[in-house]
Formats: structure tokens, sequence, C-alpha cells
């Protein structure tokens, strides 16, 4: 396992280990899409009110502002933030730097431009009809005619790239023992790779109906599971000891962690679609271990937590240590109630229902941007070379975020589980979505919270990067006094 | 074995393969064994059809003859078809709307008889567009439910067919008369094909391992 030092390493060629304008490029740009995407969910939620600004526009239908809202979630803001993370923490635990620093350039503009490419086909119409993986394949369905930018190829250019240049200092690290968050990194990035071909092309190529419906909840599943939770994961077990300045408190609950993750994640593709026309017995299969992995996270939530034992002032002292553990929380909470609404019995009543929508914020911004944030925290200052502008900005978007999500949460499932019941209860469609109506305004606020949270962020990380305090790396990180 | 190739090839390709062929290869065989499961293309779908198409035809015989010159041919419905679902994908219809009936909560006396495999086994359900979401009713049985001139007026205003709709207007699809664009054609002309392929007289379907839907 390398060691963590407080200063910069630097191989004995000279030049620096980390690309800190690589960095700070893609932590823009993540910040930009999530803006954009946060907005585009606050302009779609306005269409359950009944005060959707462009009624009248067909390219900026609630329909589009939809496919803009999570593509940006997802390809724009976590990508662009964990491959910026991943600059910082493969080239510091293997000890050696990514494969080239051109190559960081072209594929941070290759990404950009397949953002513009996807959001210039949502406006047009085109739109592969993947949950989570809506960029356009540029093909005329059933042919092999462009009719757009073929967005799906450039993605998977894209990710290979991605792939080669953090694999290379993986792989010249080959004979290290590997630190747990490479073990994360590394199988991420081969999922990474088979999962964005499966989910591609299986179901629009090669399997119709049913049995691609069981390649499209794998796909779902997995980029969420195979992606964005070993890049998470990884980088929780990097910075929390980093910060904490104290190892991860249990190696064997670690390793649990991770085998389990690599081995019952992927099989619980199945469960975005039960009780469908897809086997039983192959619903069951996803139904047992996604059962089973809830049991596996909390493994390496109790290892987390026992970890900051005796530090827990840090939670008031360190922002970055304040948002991963508050992410930590509500990554229990997520998976706790999976482990329940993965049943038929909860399934029959909740699934198309806001439960859901609920569900996938908890996790997607409650978990996952958590992290992001808490990695911006530590990165933020080392790449601009500025100190923080105001810790009170930093509170306020800690805050409002936190204050946000639990509303939206609690909201959401309350309004599912209403909405639910309607159907069973055989109430007409109209009293279902009346129902929901005061829900949805509840939403709203609650997203106009989250909002407020991020520009105050944002606000933040602009200020620092044109304040000019110079960033001192800090001796210690947080005050030993506090214990 | 905390190394590399552990983490590339054990964990990486090894768990990423056995989930495959669990969730995907073993339904694709066991649907593939399943009786009367044969795939449709596009043209085979379109051999006849729709009155309802043929209706849009009688309708608004000028604008249908200035999109479809040939009329109401199987070629014409088939291209209408494919434009009306690449449509109902691009707006995300299918984000607000499912596409399939479960055997649970009453469903089948909302929308009719569940959702079975075979009904899904052609070229307009590559990919399928079950979705994961309703906000409105589900659609799988959508097929004379409503007359084209509810459609069309529904889609100029949601509102004004039922006054507690969410869903957006879709009217520049359409003349403010009603008269449909080549897209408004389309788009009904799919919705109406959705739930013909399901046949009341097939055997109620046994999936193979699992338990029968009575
Ligand atoms: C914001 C969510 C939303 C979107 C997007 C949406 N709908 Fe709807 N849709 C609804 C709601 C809610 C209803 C029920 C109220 C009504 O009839 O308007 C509905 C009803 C319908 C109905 C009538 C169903 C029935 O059983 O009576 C049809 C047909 C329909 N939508 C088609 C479409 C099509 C086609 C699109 C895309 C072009 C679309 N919808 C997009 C929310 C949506
Ligand atoms: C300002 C805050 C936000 C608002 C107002 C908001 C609003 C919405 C709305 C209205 C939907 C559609 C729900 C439906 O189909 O009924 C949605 C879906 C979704 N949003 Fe957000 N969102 C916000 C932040 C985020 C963030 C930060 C992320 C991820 C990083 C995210 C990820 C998702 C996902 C994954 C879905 C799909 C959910 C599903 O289909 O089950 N959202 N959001």
């Amino acid at each position: 396992m390398a060691t963590h030092s407080t200063d910069p390493q630097v191989p004995s060629d000279g030049r620096p280990l980390v690309s800190y304008p690589l960095i700070k490029y893609h932590l823009v740009a993540g910040g930009i899409c999530v803006l954009i995407s946060m907005l585009a969910g606050f302009l779609y939620s306005l269409q359950f009110l009944g005060y959707y600004p462009f009624p009248h526009s067909e390219a900026l239908s609630p329909g589009h502002i939809r496919l803009f809202h999570t593509n940006f979630a997802a390809y724009g803001w976590l990508v662009n933030g964990f491959t910026g993370m991943c600059y910082y923490v493969i080239p510091r635990l293997t000890g050696y730097r990514v494969a080239s620093e051109k190559l960081g350039w072209l594929i941070f503009w290759v990404w950009q431009f397949i953002l513009l490419c996807m959001a210039g086909g949502f406006v047009h119409n085109r739109c592969q009809a993947i949950e989570w993986g809506e960029t356009p394949t540029g093909f005329r369905p059933g042919s092999f005619e462009l009719n757009w930018v073929p967005v799906d190829l450039l993605v998977t250019v894209g990710a290979v790239l991605v792939i080669v240049q953090l694999m290379v200092p993986l792989y010249k690290a080959r004979a290290q023992k590997y630190y747990v968050t490479l073990w994360y990194f590394t199988s991420g990035l081969v999922w990474l790779a088979l999962t964005y071909l499966m989910g591609n092309i299986i179901p629009e190529w090669v399997l119709p109906g049913a049995a691609g419906a069981a390649v499209t909840g794998l796909f779902i599943h997995d980029l969420v599971g195979l992606y964005v939770t070993p890049m998470g994961w990884g980088l929780m077990y990097f910075f929390v000891p980093l910060i904490l300045r104290k190892p991860i408190w249990s190696h064997s609950l670690s390793v649990i962690g991770f085998w389990a993750l690599a081995f019952f994640y992927p099989l619980g593709g199945v469960h975005h679609f039960l009780i469908s026309p897809i086997p039983d017995y192959v619903e069951f299969g996803a139904i047992s271990t996604t059962i089973a992995i809830e049991v596996v996270v909390t493994t390496v939530v109790v290892n987390f937590f026992m970890t900051l034992r005796g530090k827990w002032s840090a939670l008031r002292t360190n922002m970055g240590i304040r948002w991963f553990y508050a992410g930590a929380v509500m990554y229990f909470i997520t998976c706790f109630q999976c482990a329940f609404h993965v049943t038929w019995m909860f399934q029959k009543i909740i699934h198309f229902t806001d439960w859901v929508v609920g569900h996938a914020h908890m996790i997607m911004f409650g978990t996952f941007s958590f992290w992001l944030f808490g990695v911006i925290d530590w990165l933020w200052p080392r790449v601009v070379k500025r100190e923080w502008y105001s810790a009170r900005l930093k509170g306020w978007h800690f805050w409002l975020s936190t204050l946000g999500i639990a509303i939206m949460f609690l909201d959401l499932t309350m309004a599912g589980l209403i909405a639910g019941f309607m159907q069973k209860g055989l109430n007409p469609w109209s009293d279902m979505v009346t129902a929901s109506v005061p829900f949805w305004w509840v939403r709203t606020f609650a997203g106009f919270l989250i909002i407020t949270g991020l520009m105050c962020g944002l606000y933040n990380m602009w200020m620092t990067a044109k304040s000019d305090v110079v960033y001192v790396e800090e001796e210690h990180y947080i005050s030993l006094a506090a214990d | 074995m905390e190394r590399f190739y552990t983490f590339v090839f054990v964990a990486g390709v090894g768990c990423f393969g056995i989930a495959f062929v669990l969730s995907m290869v073993f339904p694709w065989m066991s649907l593939k064994e399943y009786h009367g499961m044969e795939y449709a293309k596009l043209d085979q779908l379109a051999a006849h059809p729709s009155v309802e198409f043929q209706q849009l035809e009688e309708a608004y015989p000028d604008a249908f003859k200035a999109v479809y010159p040939e009329g109401a041919t199987p070629g014409n419905y088939a291209k209408a078809l494919r434009a009306g679902r690449d449509l109902y994908i691009g707006q995300a219809c299918w984000h607000c709307h499912s596409q399939y009936v479960r055997v649970v909560s009453n469903e089948e006396q909302r929308w009719g008889p569940p959702s079975e495999a075979y009904e899904y086994n052609n070229e307009l359900n590559q990919p399928h567009l079950w979705g994961t979401r309703r906000v409105g009713p589900d659609l799988a049985r959508l097929h004379g439910r409503h007359t084209n001139d509810w459609h069309i007026a529904h889609f100029l205003n949601p509102k004004d067919v039922t006054p507690y709709s969410v869903m957006p207007s879709y009217a520049y699809y359409f003349e403010p008369d009603g008269t449909p664009h080549e897209e408004g054609f389309a788009l009904i002309t799919y919705l109406q094909w959705l739930g013909t392929t399901f046949n009341p007289t097939h055997e109620q379907e046994v999936y193979p391992g699992g338990e029968g839907n009575e």
C-alpha cells in the first residue's frame, strides 16, 4: 500500500506527478453540468405544477428537459467529477503519472463534445430508448444510416480513452499490493467498458422485448453499481483516512465489502423490471441477491463509522468529512430501503410511483453528489492554489443540500405510497394526479433549496479561484487537540 | 491476491460474466424456448394498415396525401409506425407512461390482460418501451381506447380533455384546427397500434421455470 504524504510527490524526472490543470478543467465542467442538470430538473418539476415556462416549444419540451436532467447528471457531472478525482488519486496511490497529459486534454474535449452532441440530439428528438443510456445512437433504428452524430460510438471512444489513460499507471503498479481504493477503480474501469457496450448494443441491435429488457435492467443497474459506486467507495477509502490521518478500521471488512459488491451487485439487474414478462426465476434471483447486498453494504458503512470513532469532531471541523459521512448515512438509508422495496410485496405498490424517484435522488444526489462535493472541498484549494474564499458559504451549500434532499426524499416517498395505493384501489387516475400535486409543489421547493445551495458552492469556488490568499498545505488536516 | 490482475480478471471480467450469463443468457434462452415466440419484423407488423390509419386518411385527405402520397399502404403504415415510435422515444413519453400491465395491483381491471413476453417479440419493441414511471396511465393496451379525434384534441391541449392533466401539450405537431402534421399522423398511428400484438386466443403463458399466471 502506498503511503499518503502531504507534499506532492515528484518523480525522479522532475515533472509533477499530478496534473492539476486537468483536474481543474474537469471539476469546472462538472460544476457547470450539475448546474445545468439541476436547472433542468427544476424546470421539469414545474410541468407537474402547470407552470412550465415553454409550453409551445418543441425543442424545449418537458420530455427533452427530463433527458437533459438525468443525462447531464450522469455523463456531465458524475463522469467529469470522477475523472478529475481519478487524476489526483490514482497517481498518488500508484506513484505513476497517468498515460499522457496530451491524452488528458483530448479526453476532456472529446467528453465535452459528447455532451454537446447529446444535448443537440435530444433537442432534435434523437434519443435511444434505454434509461440512463439515452445518448443517441445516431443511426436510424434498424439500419446503419446516420441521422445524427453517433454519440454512443463517441461515448465508447471517450470511455476507452479514459480507461487507457487511467489503466496505464494501474498497470505499471502491478507488482505492488493494491490499496482498497485501487481495487474499486481497477475493476470499476473494466466494468464501465463492459457495461456500456452491453447496454448499448444488445437491446438495440440484438435482443428485442423481454429478453432485451433483462439487459436494459442490468445496464441501468450496472452503470450505477459498477461504475458510480466503485468510484464513490474508492474515493471514500482514499480521502477519509487521508483527512482523518488514520487507517481504515478493518481490512477484513474492506475485503468483504469489495468482493461481495463485485459478486452480488451485477446479479441484481433484473430488479428494475419486476413482475414483468421476464421469467420469474430470473426475478427471484435478482431479488435475493439484491437483499444479500444490503447486508454487505452494512459492513462497509460500519467500517467507516468505526474509522471515525475518536474523531467525531472532524464532522464539525472538516467540511470534506461532513459531506462524506452525510453521504454515507444516506447511502445506508437508500440501501436499507432497497432491501424492502425490491420484494414483490412492496413492488406492486411502489413501482412506477414517485417513491422510486425519491430513491434515485437520495442515492445520486444525497450520496454520490455529496461525495463529489467532499472531493471538491479537498481538491479545489490545491488545484487553484488559493484558500477557500468563505467557510460560511460552504456551510450554506451543505445545509441547504442536506435539508433539500431530506425534504425531497420524505416527500416523494409519501407521494409514492399514496399514488401506489390509489392505483391499487382503482381510484380514477385523476385522483392520483390531483393527490400528488401538493407533493410535487414540495418537491419543487426542495429543488429550489438544493439549487440555492449549489449556487453558494459554485460561487464559493469561483471566488476562491479569484482570491489572492495563497493556499499553504496544512501540516495537520484536522485539529489534533479536538480528539 | 490484492494485485492488478485479480481486479481486472476475477472481479472485472469474471463477476460481470457470471451476472451476464445469469441475467441475460438464461432469460433469453428460456424465452426462446417459449412457444409462439417468433420475431416479427416491421413489414410483417405493418402488413395490414390499421383502421385508424385509414380513418386518418379519410378525415384529412389533403394533409395525408402530402405526407403519404401513395395513401394508406402497408409501406406507409410501416413508415408511420416507425416515425411514431421514434417520436415517442424522442419526446420521452416513455418516462411518463409505462407499456406493461402487471398481474398485481388490480392492473388488469384498469387496463386489460397482463402483458406477456410474446407480445414484445417484434421490431417495434427493440428496445422495449416498458418504462419505469407512470405519471400517466399505462399504454400497453391503448389500441381502441380512444378515437383519433380524441387523441388530436388531447395532444392539442390535454387539459381540454382531462382538466386535471399534467401532460404537456404537443400542439406543434398539428394545425390549430387539428389537422396533423407528419409527426401528428405518425404519433397517433403508433399509439393506435399499441396492444395489437396481443392475441386473446393465445394460450396463457407459462414461464419456463416459473409459475403460470392464471
Ligand atoms: C409529464 C408527464 C407526461 C408526458 C411527458 C406525457 N404524458 Fe401522456 N399523460 C400524462 C398524464 C398525467 C395523463 C393522464 C391525464 C390525461 O389524460 O391527460 C396522460 C394521458 C395520456 C394518454 C391517454 C391515456 C388514457 O388511458 O386515457 C395518452 C394516449 C398519452 N398520454 C400519450 C402520450 C404521448 C404520446 C406522449 C409523448 C408525446 C405523452 N403522453 C407524454 C402524462 C404525460
Ligand atoms: C434541484 C434539484 C433537483 C430537482 C428539482 C430534480 C427533479 C427531478 C424530476 C422532476 C425528475 C423526474 C421524476 C419523474 O419522472 O417523475 C427527476 C428524475 C431524476 N433525477 Fe432529479 N432533480 C434534482 C437533482 C438531481 C440530481 C443532482 C441528480 C443526480 C446527480 C438527479 C438524478 C435524477 C435521476 C437519476 C432521475 C430519474 C429517476 C427515475 O426515473 O426513477 N436529480 N429529477
